[in-house]
């Protein structure tokens, strides 16, 4: 006869849980379904679609430039990459890769990172307050709003930006702005090893976030996971190192921009960074270190942008000074029966855009690959097995911006 | 690896299964019979020479003045370690757009062959859940059609450009007295 009762088994009813989807740890409307037998977590299974904005129905009636305000809806912390991404992506549609000065794509780079700190500086500041340390948070958002008010110079906006278009900006760019930026930069330095002592190497974190929610490199390939996620668990991919756009080739070269996880390629040695050993476990505190990491890196890379500004010859400034080019001046149609599909390196991940045109001024289908989309699928995989009150720390750590998964 | 080169492998691998191929767009692309998709996309995942492990978008197109109607699947592949990205489609008729489904391939395609059964009403043959997933579940139609007509209302929300009658139907704004733009 099977026994009636197990001394020592800690389970006990399986009990459905509804997390969200107005919860404030899930960073938005996400609703996460979990299955708990006492404190373990069984299955979680996130739902999504509660923001769903038909972006690309809106697109495919709108001209291809009025597409761009609404890219700044898609990933909300970080508009800048995706209103650049679009803008690629609609230039390499229409053919204008060759026409665009060199001013504005080194410009567009220095946003591209800043925007990436920006965004990082929100990830790292949250994820702090999700497992329960509230000081880094708001460290992280005294530095965010003095970018926050760069942008704001820039763009006459602090979140919704629309500044980057097909062919070149809404407003030109404002030289004066270089100054500050680099005050900023030199002043953020010393910021990044603040939050370092404070959070990343802090005891209490390192405990509390280390260990959990372990993505195996292999299941976060199969799963199309990008961006701090992917290199969180070892493997090394970064679109701005493996294909290159705007400026990146060059500072790879200049060895600006240097790869800073172990993968298969072997780190700098040189660099003081090497020893955080990012992305070994692929758990979360090494997703966390991924993008603290990217602050540094980033920071330099800005530095090297305005470097690159400066030593700009007077005809470049000029033909970089005027915000439009004259091609998209004219009414612009999208080639017909042509399409184009550019991807970009978010800060959350590979962010990319698909354009068909057909010969009108609308293109004729937008499709968008979010990289949170495919980030949270793996929520269900890497959550198997944990405590309730991890998974809360779990979520956290992928860093989704729910504007950007439904769309 | 060439466009040219990955495409004389497929052919090479699956004579009959490659349809035609397109080196004219901004990016190269291979229609591959529906069929044999699943064994396609086996060999570009698992060729050494190839080693595409990367699922980066599964996106389906509605083409419905061509000739016979046809919704096509486009999938977006790339390879972590070899760098070479790679764009194969489906074209399927419009009626009743079946595809297999890509999930033992790669996972990726869950959510992404959920989407496109959502808003354009492709079905992924043999995946285990293919409900909606961005629309509500009681939603009706499949929104990026052309054809797609709007619902008067959801749930007595009135809802589209032309909602319940007499109610946010906009007026002729020429009559009216405004200028209109015109693409």
């Amino acid at each position: 006869m099977a026994p009636t009762e197990i001394h020592g088994d800690v389970r006990t009813e399986e009990f459905l849980l509804n997390m969200g989807p107005q919860h404030p740890s899930t960073h938005g409307v996400l609703r996460v379904v979990v299955r708990t037998d006492g404190e373990l977590v069984l299955e979680a299974i996130p739902h999504v679609g509660y923001l769903h904005r038909c972006f690309e129905k809106c697109s495919e009636n709108s001209t291809m430039k009025a597409v761009v305000p609404y890219t700044d809806r898609m990933d909300y912390l970080a508009a800048m990459c995706n209103n650049i991404t679009y803008s690629l992506a609609a230039e390499k549609l229409l053919g204008w890769e060759k026409l665009i000065p060199r001013k504005t794509t080194i410009v567009r780079t220095l946003l591209f990172e800043l925007q990436r700190i920006a965004s990082h500086l929100m990830s790292v500041g949250t994820y702090g307050l999700d497992v329960g340390a509230i000081t880094p948070f708001l460290h992280c958002f005294r530095e965010r709003e003095r970018l926050l008010e760069i942008f704001e110079e820039i763009s006459g906006q602090r979140l919704n930006y629309s500044y980057v278009y097909p062919g070149g900006f809404q407003y030109p760019w404002p030289d004066a702005i270089n100054k500050k930026i680099k005050a900023f930069l030199v002043y953020f330095e010393d910021r990044i090893k603040e939050y370092n002592e404070l959070l990343s190497y802090n005891g209490i974190f390192v405990e509390r976030t280390s260990g959990i929610g372990v993505l195996p490199p292999d299941m976060a390939a199969d799963y199309g996971c990008t961006g701090p996620m992917l290199r969180g668990s070892g493997v090394a991919r970064d679109l701005r190192w493996d294909q290159p756009y705007l400026v990146y080739d060059e500072l790879k070269k200049e060895g600006v921009f240097q790869v800073r996880y172990y993968g298969d390629r072997m780190p700098n040695p040189a660099d003081q960074m090497v020893k955080w050993e990012l992305g070994v476990k692929g758990d979360c505190w090494s997703r966390y270190m991924v993008r603290a990491g990217e602050l540094e890196q980033s920071r330099r890379m800005c530095l090297a942008c305005l470097a690159k500004l400066e030593k700009l010859t007077d005809a470049d400034k000029e033909a970089g000074a005027v915000s439009v080019i004259k091609e998209a001046d004219k009414q612009y149609l999208a080639p017909k029966g042509q399409e184009a599909y550019f991807k970009c390196e978010n800060p959350r991940g590979e962010l990319a855009y698909y354009l068909v045109g057909d010969g009108k001024a609308n293109a004729y289908r937008v499709k968008a690959r979010a990289p949170s989309f495919n980030n949270l699928q793996v929520l269900t995989e890497i959550s198997r097995g944990a405590m309730v009150a991890d998974l809360v720390a779990i979520i956290g750590s992928i860093d989704i911006v729910l504007g950007e998964v439904d769309r | 690896m060439q466009f040219k080169e990955v495409a004389a492998i497929l052919k090479e691998k699956h004579g009959d299964a490659i349809v035609s191929q397109d080196e004219t767009r901004r990016d190269p692309f291979v229609v591959v019979k529906p069929a044999s998709i699943v064994a396609v996309a086996r060999t570009l995942r698992d060729d050494p020479r190839l080693r595409y492990d990367h699922l980066s978008l599964v996106s389906a197109v509605d083409y419905p003045k061509e000739k016979p109607p046809t919704i096509e699947v486009v999938y977006h592949v790339d390879s972590l370690s070899l760098n070479h990205p790679f764009v194969f489609k489906v074209r399927l008729p419009r009626e009743s757009p079946k595809v297999p489904t890509l999930l033992n391939v790669w996972r990726t395609s869950d959510w992404h062959e959920r989407e496109s059964w959502d808003l354009m009403g492709v079905e992924f043959e043999g995946h285990p859940n293919l409900t909606r997933i961005l629309c509500a579940e009681d939603w009706v139609g499949h929104p990026l059609r052309k054809d797609y007509k709007w619902p008067v209302e959801y749930h007595g929300v009135p809802c589209g450009p032309f909602a319940k009658e007499g109610v946010n139907i906009p007026p002729d704004w020429e009559q009216e007295g405004f200028t209109t733009r015109k693409e």
